[in-house]
């Protein structure tokens, strides 16, 4: 029978031969990814009281990045606890304020395709982008996973997404996400498996990949997966993982999908989300002009690598508008280090960039970089919900790196197409 | 009965989540049915539409039913999150296509092991997708933890040969 990336991944982690989608099976977990906030402090007590301790500690990849650095006594405490926790059950994979969660765990290596991994967090569909079936569950779920090393799954349906064409200058992964979002709403993916395919997805770096797997959980989709190739296979030999049998975890071409979606990238505007939804994304042409007061460039979407590179392309040369604050928190301490070696964080410290520390920052709303009422941000971010990054009546704006930092030169939303045009011209 | 697109936020009301569940319970599916919550009896049978219990991850959502004494929770489809924390939790959850034909009020028999449900009112039965039988053990033992626990403790006695 054909089956889906995602019913051969489930399969093997059921010891089956193959799965039907619409089963309930039993799956052996490769790997568990925790963080601070919905971790230790939450799952330790009840794991305490069952008495099992942590299945295979070899298994367990722990980060702090949701609290870090503490910014009062209740975060410095959770964060003591989940120190304790990691050193009482030996967990060695522990990422003490290195870096995002969903960014530490590939940069390590710890991800491979093929692997059935869950995570204590909802955007835990970034692991899909090396063709793993990596999805997030509830704490109750994840005492469960770490007592017994296994889970239940109702084997997904697979929604393909076949991208075609090419991404035009200043348009990103996240651009697409972003139009994605306003297509299809965020029950798009109905908790199925979504699928990325296609040229556009193939042109891509993983940095960029993991942000259309990253944000396949604003669709409502279980899984964002992508199936592996020779870029992915590079990533993680230089992470210092082994990529493992590349062309086993492919999909078989008659493989039957719930349905295909075509989206051909090649006109795609810059899109921005307007406040309350990232489904409530519209080119950017539309909101040209929206003034603000904070822009934000950081999160596990939006402050690798490549998100910094894109910020200091439209930055270089520039300064951050007067009254305007640009604050960037890059996703982990080797992102930083990566930025300081190649002159991405001088371009953008010179032009006015505020530093801030590695970790979640004020994307969930818990660390530095927090708005006042009636503040307006526009930000890299995933997420735009009512409050999220502050007073309730503050407004965020969703965009892309690029977006972000032209926006902030200017002092208002703009279409950042118009900075990198004028650079060609400057240096031609 | 509620129609589609029932989300975690109408069942378990953001602005009531820092208090005790129980106060939480009092609130669920206030916005769409102020009756509901004060209205419902043990071993209830709460039908939804389409896409029941979208949106965030909270467990709540699926608790304050419980608390209510919902014993079973049909829907066209769910919100995956909210599905995969109702079996956990000990909630029972069944996916009926056919289920659009009852009305409110009529007396209805889950049977989740073989996929079927029984409308006395109506003299009707419709299919539902079955639960594999691991899965029920779960629910009847009233959730996952309670069920890890009845294992743990069944293994230890039979590990233990003294
Ligand atoms: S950066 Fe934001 S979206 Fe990413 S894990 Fe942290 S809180 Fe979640």
């Amino acid at each position: 029978m054909a089956a889906t990336l995602a019913q051969k991944i489930i399969a093997r982690a059921a010891g089956r031969d193959q799965v039907a989608v619409g089963e309930i099976v039993t799956c052996a977990v490769d790997l568990a990814m925790l963080h601070d906030l919905s971790g230790p402090r939450r799952i330790g007590p009840v794991l305490e009281r069952l008495g099992t301790g942590v299945w295979d500690a070899s298994k367990v990849v722990l980060v702090t990045d949701h609290l870090v650095p503490a910014i009062d006594a209740a975060s410095a405490g959770v964060l003591a606890l989940t120190r304790k926790w990691a050193a009482e059950h030996k967990i060695e994979n522990f990422y003490d304020m290195q870096g995002i969660c969903h960014v530490v765990l590939p940069e390590r290596g710890h991800l491979k395709p093929g692997l059935f991994v869950v995570g204590g967090d909802s955007h835990s569909t970034t692991g899909g982008a090396f063709g793993c079936f990596m999805f997030g569950i509830g704490a109750t779920e994840m005492v469960a996973v770490l007592a017994t090393g296994e889970t239940w799954i109702k084997v997904p349906e697979t929604i393909l997404i076949n991208c075609s064409g090419k991404l035009a200058a200043g348009v990103s992964a996240k651009d697409m996400m972003l139009a994605l979002c306003a297509r299809l709403g965020m029950d798009g993916g109905q908790y199925q498996a979504v699928q990325f395919a296609g040229e556009a997805v193939t042109a891509m770096p993983m940095t960029e990949r993991m942000t259309l797997s990253n944000m396949a959980a604003e669709l409502g989709a279980q899984a964002g997966l992508i199936a592996a190739d020779e870029t992915t296979a590079r990533y993680i030999r230089e992470a210092g993982g082994d990529p493992g049998d590349i062309e086993r975890w492919q999909g078989d071409k008659d493989a039957e999908y719930r349905c295909t979606h075509e989206f051909d990238v090649s006109n795609l505007e810059p899109h921005v989300a307007l406040p309350g939804s990232p489904a409530n994304a519209r080119p950017v042409s539309t909101v040209q002009g929206t003034v603000i007061q904070q822009a934000y460039i950081g999160a596990c979407t939006g402050a690798k690598l490549v998100d910094l590179r894109m910020a200091a392309e439209v930055l270089k040369g520039r300064q951050v508008a007067t009254g305007i604050r640009l604050l960037v928190a890059p996703a982990s301490t080797r992102t930083t280090a990566a930025a300081a070696a190649d002159g991405t964080l001088q371009a953008l410290t010179e032009a006015g960039a505020i530093l801030m520390p590695t970790g979640c920052g004020a994307c969930a709303g818990l660390g530095a970089g927090i708005l006042a009422e009636e503040e307006v941000c526009i930000s890299t971010t995933a997420r735009n919900f009512k409050g999220r990054m502050g007073a309730a009546s503050s407004k965020v704006f969703l965009g892309s790196p690029y977006t972000v930092a032209a926006s902030a030169v200017s002092g208002a939303i703009c279409d950042p197409r118009e900075f990198l045009i004028q650079r060609c011209g400057e240096n031609g | 009965m509620f129609g589609d697109d029932i989300d975690t936020d109408v069942l378990a009301p953001g602005q009531y989540m820092k208090g005790p569940v129980a106060e939480l319970a009092k609130h669920c599916l206030e916005a769409v049915d102020p009756a509901f919550a004060p209205g419902v009896a043990d071993g209830d049978v709460v039908v939804g539409g389409r896409n029941f219990g979208l949106g965030s991850s909270r467990e709540q959502a699926a608790q304050v039913l419980k608390i209510l004494g919902i014993e079973a929770v049909v829907a066209r489809s769910f919100g995956g999150i909210f599905y995969r924390n109702a079996l956990n939790l000990g909630l029972v959850a069944v996916v009926c296509p056919a289920i659009c034909a009852v009305k409110p009020g009529d007396i209805l028999i889950v049977d989740a092991r073989a996929g079927r449900i029984e409308n006395r009112t109506q003299n009707d039965s419709y299919e539902c997708e079955p639960l594999p039988e691991h899965l029920i053990s779960m629910i009847e033992a009233g959730g996952l933890i309670p069920h890890l626990e009845r294992k743990l403790a069944a293994e230890l006695k039979n590990g233990d040969p003294t």
